[in-house]
């Protein structure tokens, strides 16, 4: 597949601004600079962009717990993300939300989302209101192999094939609900043709390659684009940290995550692929990395000089406009 | 007798119930865990730990991994029970009620009712509650207000690893089903928690600290904060009565009034927000059957009207604090009549 050579930069700086968001908000996890749960996307880089290099701003994603990568891919700004991490009112969501509730409405993000599979059923909505307005957009929801198991995951792509929506539904199978592996949780040997079952076309990618997901989720956005209904892309995938920062990862098979660093890494995958192909230069990739590098600092500096909220502000947003008591 | 936090005396009572009743199983998301994985099976004992060994002691029939699919989890419990299992099921966090609402409120609930009572439905559903670990909007509720709104279900609080054991195993041998809130924020502290199997009814309250002037009920995690607002105030020479009621619903409405009419003062603390809440029914309690004894308004120490914010400051301000309960014992001895 050939590509735009703007546009293989952008894929590129794009994965290594996950890449290096996750790394460091690891860091500052471990330091104690950042509180509360959080799942990191470090390793299922390519799987955001690769999906994400075919939206514009007014289509929409809806991601999971694991988010940042989501959020970045679609265009949040690294910053402000960083600031909501660090609970900061300057932050995204004001510090409301934080790892887990990541959202953007201005770029077309409908949230990261704490519930597993609480995203499907929300994208057939925006979907919907796709398909009413007849403006082209596609909705996409992205979550995991856990999530196929939930009764709303379900409900969301049959109502989405009933209703004809632009839904796409991106599957990120990186193996473990949690600490159970898939093997287990996924009571069919084919998930593929499970979901297929439901009525829409699911096209398969490799999570650790870029192009491949590119590919795949480019036939699944065109096929709804064009108004054919929900389609589906199953992206095999690994993650490079637990489950949520401080899980012990009994689950791993030993060596499993060194050989997952070494061989399913989608940076690297990109850099083969483009040394062989000679469409960018290694010295190119190399001033991308300096740049994020710079960029992620600049976050975290940001994130730690950043205000800090204030009580009064625990009761504002609940409402827009309240006349009740609104608070205790 | 030993020293145990609350995790490990849930874990000891879990271990007990089951070797003493082959009827009590475990079902949830990674109550086990590793299943299908290179790792250990059984090594996980559900996220927060409080599962740990049961799989190694009874086995895969006994404690049994799912998918992620509550509604399934709690149907499977409600259904097993019907026919005379006793399961613990495990919804990881209380908030992921949202989930299985259905199979909790229209099915497990109301069973026995509308089955003109002949049917039981002896099953157990663990959830970890509340605040304190910075986990916003959707891993922080404590929903036990919500479910003590629902007749049929009862709706166990434990503030403390003792009662929490003890607690649990009259939850397992309970014939209804009984919703089991554990304060996650709780876990880890301990106290004295006998080896042996020792149960504590429900609707039966604590009295935590006794004394004249107050009347304090607080609920779960709230219960520490408000003994140390009340062993503060004691240099000050204000005494209250500090009362837990330990489940919710049925309620021991019988020790809350008697403390009123003795104190004529009543302070409601839980972490929940205001509206419907269990702040709310306690002074509904004490306005209705104690009105003559109260010589000051009732006062709810809880949460805003707002979902539970992310960062560590705001949620420190959002969860009320020890000093908040102090600051309004001493208000309410100011505008005494």
């Amino acid at each position: 597949m050939s590509l735009p050579k703007e546009k293989l930069l952008r894929a590129y700086r794009q994965m290594k601004t996950i890449r290096e968001f996750e790394e460091r908000a690891h860091a500052e996890i471990m330091n104690g600079q950042i509180a509360g749960f959080t799942h990191l996307y470090t390793g299922q880089e390519a799987n955001a962009v690769g999906v994400c290099e075919h939206l514009d701003n007014d289509d929409t994603i809806i991601s999971t717990h694991r988010g940042h990568g989501h959020c970045i891919a679609k265009g949040a700004d690294v910053i402000g993300m960083m600031k909501e991490l660090f609970g900061s009112s300057e932050g995204l969501c004001k510090g409301k939300g934080g790892s887990m509730h990541v959202a953007d409405m201005e770029k077309g993000i409908l949230g990261a989302n704490g519930i597993v599979a609480g995203g499907p059923p929300i994208s057939v909505g925006a979907a919907l209101a796709a398909r009413i307005r007849k403006n082209g957009r596609v909705a996409v929801s992205f979550s995991g192999d856990g999530s196929v198991n939930q009764g709303t995951c379900f409900e969301a792509m049959n109502l989405a094939v009933v209703l004809k929506v632009p839904a796409v539904f991106v599957i990120e199978n990186n193996y473990y609900s949690e600490h159970t592996n898939i093997s287990y949780a996924v009571g069919c040997d084919d998930l593929k043709a499970r979901t297929e079952g439901f009525g829409f076309p699911v096209f398969v990618a490799d999570g650790a390659d870029f192009f491949s997901v590119y590919e795949a989720a480019g036939k699944a956005i065109e096929h709804a684009r064009a108004g054919n209904g929900p389609a589906g892309v199953f992206a095999e995938t690994g993650r490079f940290h637990g489950h949520f920062v401080g899980d012990p990862q009994t689950y791993r098979a030993e060596g499993e995550l060194d050989d997952l660093r070494e061989n399913s890494c989608c940076l690297k995958n990109f850099r083969t692929t483009m040394q062989a192909s000679g469409e960018l230069s290694m010295e190119e990739l190399d001033a991308i990395d300096a740049e994020v590098m710079t960029l992620i600092e600049e976050s975290v500096s940001a994130a730690k000089a950043a205000a800090r909220p204030t009580p009064e502000q625990v009761t504002e947003d609940v409402y827009i406009n309240y006349s009740g008591q609104a608070s205790a | 007798m030993s020293e145990k936090t609350m995790r490990d005396a849930i874990n000891e009572a879990l271990h007990q119930a089951m070797a003493a009743d082959e009827s009590v199983f475990v079902i949830g998301e990674d109550v086990a865990g590793c299943n299908g994985s290179q790792g250990e099976v059984g090594s996980v004992g559900g996220v927060f730990g409080v599962t740990s060994g049961l799989y190694k002691t009874f086995g895969p029939d006994r404690c049994i991994d799912t998918p992620i699919s509550e509604s399934a989890i709690v149907g499977a419990a409600a259904g097993a029970a019907l026919v005379g299992m006793r399961p613990v099921a495990e919804i990881m966090f209380a908030d992921f009620i949202g989930v299985c609402m259905d199979q909790i409120v229209n099915q497990m609930g109301k069973f026995r009712y509308m089955f003109g009572g002949k049917s039981k439905c002896p099953a157990v559903i663990r959830f970890a509650s509340g605040g304190g670990f910075s986990a916003a909007g959707q891993h922080s509720q404590s929903m036990y207000q919500v479910m003590t709104s629902f007749p049929g279900l009862k709706v166990v609080i434990p503030s403390n690893a003792y009662d929490a054991k003890g607690l649990l195993l009259q939850a397992i041998r309970d014939d209804d089903p009984v919703l089991f809130f554990e304060p996650k924020a709780l876990y880890q502290e301990a106290c004295e928690v006998p080896d042996e199997m020792y149960t504590i009814p429900f609707g039966e309250a604590a009295f935590v600290r006794e004394g004249d002037d107050v009347t304090v009920v607080a609920f779960g995690q709230m219960v520490n904060r408000a003994a140390a607002a009340i062993d503060a105030l004691e240099a000050e020479g204000i005494s209250c009565d500090l009362i837990d009621p330990r489940t919710s619903s049925p309620l021991d409405e019988a020790a809350i009034l008697e403390s009123v009419e003795a104190t004529g003062r009543l302070i409601v603390v839980d972490e929940s927000p205001p509206r419907c809440g269990l702040t709310a029914d306690v002074a509904a309690l004490a306005a209705d059957k104690a009105f003559h004894a109260l010589k000051a308004p009732v006062k709810q120490v809880c949460a805003p009207h707002s979902p539970t914010p992310f960062s560590p400051e705001l949620e420190a301000a959002y969860i009320p604090s020890v000093e908040k309960i102090q600051t309004t014992i001493k208000e309410l001895m100011a505008q005494s009549r």
